[in-house]
């Protein structure tokens, strides 16, 4: 009977918003946003070019102190108010809903051209069938006479990329034409999309089980593979070797800065909407702290296969320098056949140089050096359409590996992809416009469909130098803006001993004193800090881009251009469009309190608690 | 005894290819070692790890070639370990009359007359890398030699045979002046790609179509339940019992009978 006389039982009421099946998929989902195509291709090659293992230091550092605070911060925030990012941040202040449609912006335009790099992926995962690889081979020239020139000059890898995939324009201003072969990838890219984010979480909470883990089975192959393969020591070893010199340097930190920030996905919303689906007593601290520690654990196990097969391709480029210079002496001088082998080759250079200075000169040999080859860094598409690809020419059963790769970056990059899309799947379910009657498919379909007609631009022959300029301008600067925003809207609006609470109440624990710090100082003066100067490195570097102009004298070496007066005004839309969203919204709200009485509540702060909006009485703003 | 400066020339001369072989006076090969290398050594296929002894840098055996007919003479450059590894044979006279038989098959059936004799093929300046210069003489116009044109013909049309003979490739048994017409890729009638595409597409739309179907399956079973139990909560609510207006679920029957603000009546005794 005493049961009876139990306060108001806490479970929460049915509000019909969906579910996930259970925890593991959240943090599978959560873990397959963060990890992305970043992991592979741009965190190794920070790695290398900043000293190796002294660029840990700072990453880890930004972890600590960026990275976990700021995605405990969305995760609490989420799985709190139980809404998407525009609802939620409508809900913590009017004035600050315009945060929730920046982010809203953001997801927007970044789902825009990610897809188009799944697009790129996918078309290189279905070439890989066909023996030989289409990369390996020059095609001939229109007279059969010998190879085509464009191929010849640059190498059969940069044609296909530049011509057979992207068939790329001189110049920004040349629209050139559709590609067909890159709108049915599109196409089937976006379809692939909408199968898995057709019911939204329903859908991708099943998907996310393929595409999250997947990935990692590759790497493994990959690392087993790469660390047998010739020369992975030497790369390994150029990876690793630490040169603390590089920590003086400004430029390594607010690169980890935004490494760590770009990589855990924050500010697009797309985790502010998957802890919105969990129950409210979850204990979201432990799960920031996972999906940060699995995604920079994911970067560095990445790193060493991508290593491994870099040293390998390296020590191949080396060997095949000192072959060619072995033959040009062995038929200048009509040595017998392998009476100079590698090992030897120095001590015979230097005898032949003095016994016959000139004739070594007149042979015009390079100078083969094992590090300028290790030196040469790529990152992002180049890494793996260029360097890779060649690399994985030289591997024995190229078909396989080849198929593997791509189809684990395609893996990568579509579990990113169920993020981002759920960042616009969800606050428009939630936001009035949409009837309660549409059925979850046809907006899912409606919102793939739009984005895919605009997503044509991107296969035009000047489209990689639009997603460039996507990902330089509107990827990047908005985000950490709107992530300023969050840390001090929920700080200082919200105030932060409320969001305490609310915490405590999900998570069962008082706040330590590490969060407490980290969200009140630290966080945002790291984020103003590295925002000034990422803003500042921008403007001090010329918008210029890198162009592949056949005709130019320098070919194979691309032609640095200045952006068109118009790109640029493009440039800055894309920056300050998501940016400017947050002033004028809260502007709106000023004009529309200002023409109503004021007795109407002004901010709902006060009134809103996490507690509430889980118990029985209603919302008051609904 | 051969000085520095005649080997220097001997190699200078050879060099770039354009007077064939050394200079004239050279009857009879001698035995050459050279002022800056070190003393009589043979020369061996693979140098000892670190220094190299190439006691001979690429002498020539006899004979030597004529010095005219510069033009008319290919240089022929041969990789046999290349090509076969470790079932390379060793290239020995008996190498040069195959090769000198394969030259002149292969004129013979270029010019369909058979007068082309072995002998008529002549090899000179032979290396160890294996190189070598050759001409083809023509016994019936007084010793002269068939232009360079028709030769070239001769061994472009049978390039194949030629280089089967040796068990070789045009990559390792190289003319130098003739180049090779290169074969074209293979191209299959269908782009492989699209049929992987096709596949991948098929497999796509199947699975959308499936998700949507039983999204408006599921939705349609909804709907009829909810009407069901719409019908059912009507006729339930008819025999709902009203106290003072409220319904009893809303009420909490046991309020009025035991006071919340004591602890519960089972606590103040001990149990049993």
């Amino acid at each position: 009977m005493s049961k009876d006389l139990s306060a108001t039982p806490e479970i929460p009421k049915e509000d019909g918003r969906p579910k996930w099946d259970n925890k593991f998929q959240y943090i599978l989902s959560c873990i397959g946003f963060a990890v992305g195509l970043g992991n592979v291709w741009r965190f190794p090659y920070l790695c290398q070019i900043h000293g190796g293992g002294a660029f840990l230091i700072p990453y880890f550092i930004a972890l600590f102190f960026e990275g976990i605070p700021l995605l405990h911060l969305e995760l609490a925030l989420g799985q709190c108010l139980r809404k998407g990012s525009i609802g939620a941040w409508n809900t913590v202040s009017p004035y600050l809903g315009g945060v929730g449609v920046g982010s809203w912006v953001v997801s927007i335009l970044v789902s825009l051209y990610y897809n188009t790099v799944l697009t790129w992926v996918m078309w290189y995962l279905i070439n890989s069938f066909q023996e030989p690889l289409p990369w390996s081979v020059c095609p001939l020239n229109a007279n059969r006479t010998g190879f085509n020139k464009e191929c010849y000059e640059s190498t059969a890898v940069n044609y296909f990329w530049y011509r057979k995939t992207l068939n790329i324009t001189p110049d920004i201003a040349e629209n050139g034409t559709l590609q067909w072969w890159l709108i049915l990838c599109l196409a089937t890219c976006w379809a692939i999309v909408y199968l898995c984010t057709i019911r939204g979480i329903e859908t991708t909470g099943k998907a996310i089980y393929v595409t999250a883990i997947f990935p990692y089975l590759v790497l493994t192959i990959f690392l087993i593979q790469g660390l047998t393969l010739p020369g992975a020591t030497d790369g390994l070893a150029y990876l690793f070797t630490p040169n603390l010199n590089t920590l003086k340097n400004p430029r390594v930190w607010l690169d980890a800065a935004t490494q760590i920030f770009f990589s855990l996905s924050l500010a697009f919303g797309g985790l502010i909407a998957f802890s919105s689906y969990n129950l409210p007593k979850n204990d979201c601290e432990k799960d920031a702290v996972t999906v940060a520690i699995v995604n920079s654990m994911t970067s560095l196990y990445a790193s060493i296969p991508v290593f491994s097969v870099l040293g390998f391709k390296a020590t191949t480029a080396y060997w095949d320098c000192l072959d060619r210079n072995i033959m040009s002496i062995i038929n200048e001088f009509d040595l017998p056949e392998e009476s100079i082998m590698r090992q030897n080759y120095t001590s015979w250079i230097s005898f032949l140089n003095s016994s016959h200075p000139e004739k070594i000169a007149g042979l015009k040999l390079k100078s083969c050096d094992l590090q300028e080859f290790l030196d040469q860094s790529v990152s992002g598409t180049g890494l793996a359409f260029i360097v890779f690809t060649q690399a994985i020419i030289l591997m024995p059963g190229s078909q396989a590996w080849a198929i593997l790769f791509f189809i684990m970056l395609f893996s990568l990059g579509l579990s990113s992809m169920f993020g981002n899309i759920e960042g616009v799947f969800t606050p428009l379910l939630e936001l009035q416009i949409v009837s309660k009657s549409t059925p979850k498919e046809l907006l899912s379909g409606i919102i793939c469909l739009i984005s895919f007609l605009i997503a044509l631009c991107f296969t035009l022959g000047s489209g990689s130098y639009w997603i460039d300029i996507f990902d330089r301008y509107a990827g990047s600067v908005p985000l950490l803006v709107i992530a300023f925003f969050e840390v001090i809207g929920v700080v200082y609006v919200y105030k932060i001993k409320r969001f305490s609470k609310d915490v405590k109440w999900m998570t069962g624990r008082k706040l330590n004193l590490y969060w407490q710090i980290t969200w009140r100082f630290i966080s945002p003066l790291l984020l103003l800090i590295v925002f000034m100067a990422f803003v500042a490195l921008q403007m001090l570097r010329p918008p210029s881009y890198a162009a592949w102009n056949p005709k130019y004298e320098g070919f194979p070496m691309k032609e640095e251009k200045v952006y068109p007066p118009w790109v640029q005004a493009i440039c800055v839309l894309l920056a300050a469009l998501p940016c400017t969203c947050i002033p004028l919204v809260a502007l709106f709200h000023l004009i529309k309190q200002k023409r109503r009485s004021k007795d109407t509540s002004l901010v709902s702060a006060e009134v809103f608690s996490c507690q509430g909006a889980n118990s029985n009485f209603p919302h008051p703003k609904e | 005894m051969a000085s520095e400066h005649g080997l220097g020339k001997e190699l200078d001369t050879r060099a770039g290819g354009s007077h064939p072989c050394g200079g004239a006076g050279w009857g009879s090969a001698r035995a050459r070692t050279s002022r800056s290398l070190p003393a009589p050594l043979i020369a061996t296929a693979a140098a000892p790890s670190g220094t190299p002894r190439p006691a001979r840098l690429g002498r020539a055996r006899r004979p030597r070639c004529p010095e005219t007919d510069a033009q008319n003479a290919f240089k022929v450059r041969i990789s046999i370990k290349t090509a076969l590894g470790d079932n390379a044979y060793a290239w020995d006279a008996n190498e040069e009359y195959l090769f000198k038989a394969m030259v002149a098959f292969a004129m013979r059936r270029y010019s369909s007359k058979s007068t082309t004799q072995i002998s008529n093929v002549l090899l000179c300046n032979v290396t160890d890398r294996v190189s070598f210069w050759f001409v083809v003489t023509d016994s019936s116009k007084n010793v002269t030699t068939v232009p360079g044109s028709v030769v070239e013909a001769a061994i472009r049309m049978n390039r194949n045979r030629i280089n089967s003979a040796f068990l070789l490739s045009d990559k390792t048994l190289q003319f130098l002046k003739i180049t090779s017409t290169l074969s074209p890729p293979v191209e299959p009638s269908t782009p492989v790609w699209l049929i992987v595409f096709g596949v991948v597409l098929c497999l796509i739309v199947a699975g959308i179509v499936f998700l949507i179907v039983s999204g408006i399956q599921k939705h349609k079973k909804k709907n009829k339940e909810s009407t069901e139990r719409e019908n059912l909560e009507e006729k339930v609510e008819v025999t709902v019992t009203l106290e003072n207006g409220l319904p009893c679920e809303v009420l909490d029957l046991k309020a009025g009978h035991i006071n919340g603000v004591f602890p519960a009546d089972d606590e103040r005794f001990t149990s049993l």
